[in-house]
């Protein structure tokens, strides 16, 4: 089994993130995982609306940065918390809000879980319980983050990497990320060829542009 | 026509600031910020704080747009969804083709903010009046002050080529940032890349026309507030635009018009 026994590294595998600007009720958890065997699985869990399952999976090859990533989840939670989703949930909201457009469903298939997804990227905010949170008949005690890590280390089979810039840029897939945010015919962009970390750092803006802009 | 952030963007911290009688309430966006955030200046419309996007490393630019009593709550908030819209949406077009600006970081429309990128670095017009503090009327010999002069020219073709006219152009309105080279450097008070801001004034146009207009209101900018470089900049531009793109050396020539009769097409309006 590629899951590492929990005892190896329980504490790295997730990072809790306090974003600025946003309610204090809301935390930000996210775990990577590399070489995820049960892709498949973790995807039937959300379209069977599994509600053990409530979390962003994204396929972490759509995926330049964590800068990228927390947008997203900036601006799902913004959406939640002023009332205005359009998908099921602040999860899913995630991985629509890395799109440059309205599609929802070609969303999940670009960003989203896969059955052929190796490498994946957990996202799970927490409403602490201040805040009006909706009572889960399923599951009566509040998560936390532990409970999450453990849930996490039980169900996804592959192997936990911490959360950082230099672990997202070996997964990301150039061609498809130009692709999906129309990096293509950019040719200034094209042409930095000689400076690797200038041109992701450009790309890295354009994408951001990209998202907070999208269908506006 | 109102001006939306007239005074100096970054004004050095030893500059004595306008006492305000009040500082009026931040954002709603703001108020759950654990990190402080800072009000840098004040417009007829809108307010640009310093603040951090998403973790307190990354500093950011906040542009609001409060609520303006005056008008009627309906038209209000659809004046200042358009307004908030258009900025962001010529900022993000500009970046994509390649024209130095501050990347859009985050857009809410109906709470009337915009987060940008930070740009670092002091306005133009701070480094040009430090330049010529001392001295009389500059020529060509002054290579500093020549190379950051074609600098502001070639960025403001590049803004226009790609068709967007800024609307309010003047050395404020210009930073020069610091690029990785010349970073902490003293003495390169006139080094950096050019970054326009402030595109609260900005529309989409490739016409001849308002980017005459455009380069006459920086132009008369620039007499009023570094009189002593107007005859230099003036060659400048226009050796250094005319290159820009293909339709340059026609909006020069319009320039000349626009000299002659100023800002407005007719009397009437």
């Amino acid at each position: 089994m590629a899951a590492e026994p929990p005892s190896t590294a329980p504490a790295a595998c997730l990072e809790t993130i306090q974003l600025e600007h946003v309610p204090p009720t809301y935390s930000v958890n996210v775990a990577v995982f590399r070489d995820v065997e049960n892709a498949e699985f973790l995807q039937q869990q959300l379209l069977s609306r599994n509600t053990e399952f409530e979390y962003a999976f994204i396929d972490a090859t759509s995926i330049i940065s964590r800068l990228q990533l927390l947008s997203a989840v900036y601006k799902a939670i913004t959406v939640h918390s002023g009332g205005n989703m359009k998908t099921p949930n602040i999860h899913s909201e995630i991985v629509w809000s890395l799109s440059p457009n309205n599609n929802i469903s070609e969303a999940y298939r670009r960003y989203g879980i896969t059955p052929t997804s190796q490498h994946i990227i957990v996202v799970k905010i927490l409403l602490s319980p201040s805040s009006f949170s909706s009572p889960t008949p399923t599951n009566p005690q509040t998560p936390s983050p532990s409970t999450i890590q453990s849930h996490l280390l039980t169900h996804v089979r592959g192997r936990p990497c911490p959360f950082s810039d230099a672990v997202l840029s070996s997964f990301t897939d150039w061609p498809k990320v130009r692709k999906y945010y129309k990096l293509n015919g950019v040719g200034w962009l094209e042409r930095m060829k000689d400076d690797e970390a200038l041109r992701r750092r450009e790309s890295e803006m354009l994408v951001l542009g990209s998202m907070a802009l999208r269908g506006l | 026509m109102t001006t939306l952030l007239s005074t100096d963007h970054r004004p050095p911290s030893s500059a004595p600031q306008p006492s305000t009688p009040f500082t009026p309430a931040p954002p709603p966006i703001l108020t759950h910020s654990p990190s402080a955030s800072t009000l840098i200046t004040q417009g007829a419309e809108a307010r640009l704080y310093k603040t951090t996007y998403l973790l307190p490393h990354l500093p950011c630019a906040l542009k609001y747009r409060p609520p303006k009593p005056w008008r009627h709550p309906i038209l209000d908030a659809r004046l200042t969804r358009q307004r908030i819209l258009a900025e962001a949406r010529i900022l993000a077009k500009c970046r994509r083709e390649g024209v130095r600006v501050p990347a859009v970081y985050a857009v809410d429309e109906g709470g009337g903010w915009l987060a940008m990128e930070w740009v670092p670095g002091a306005a133009v017009r701070a480094g040009l009046n430090a330049h010529l503090a001392t001295g009389g009327e500059r020529d060509e010999s002054d290579a500093a002050l020549v190379s950051v002069l074609r600098r502001v020219a070639a960025a403001v073709g590049g803004l226009h080529s790609v068709g967007v006219v800024h609307g309010d152009l003047t050395t404020s309105n210009m930073m020069l940032a610091p690029t990785p080279n010349h970073q902490g450097e003293e003495g390169a008070g006139l080094e950096g890349v050019i970054v326009i801001i402030d595109f609260g004034l900005a529309s989409q146009s490739a016409s001849d026309e308002d980017r005459a207009v455009d380069l006459y209101v920086l132009e008369r900018a620039f007499a009023s507030t570094h009189p002593r470089a107007e005859a230099l900049f003036t060659r400048v531009l226009e050796a250094e635009y005319g290159g820009a793109f293909r339709g340059a050396p026609v909006v020069l020539r319009k320039l000349e018009e626009v000299r002659l009769r100023g800002r407005k097409r007719s009397m009437l309006g």
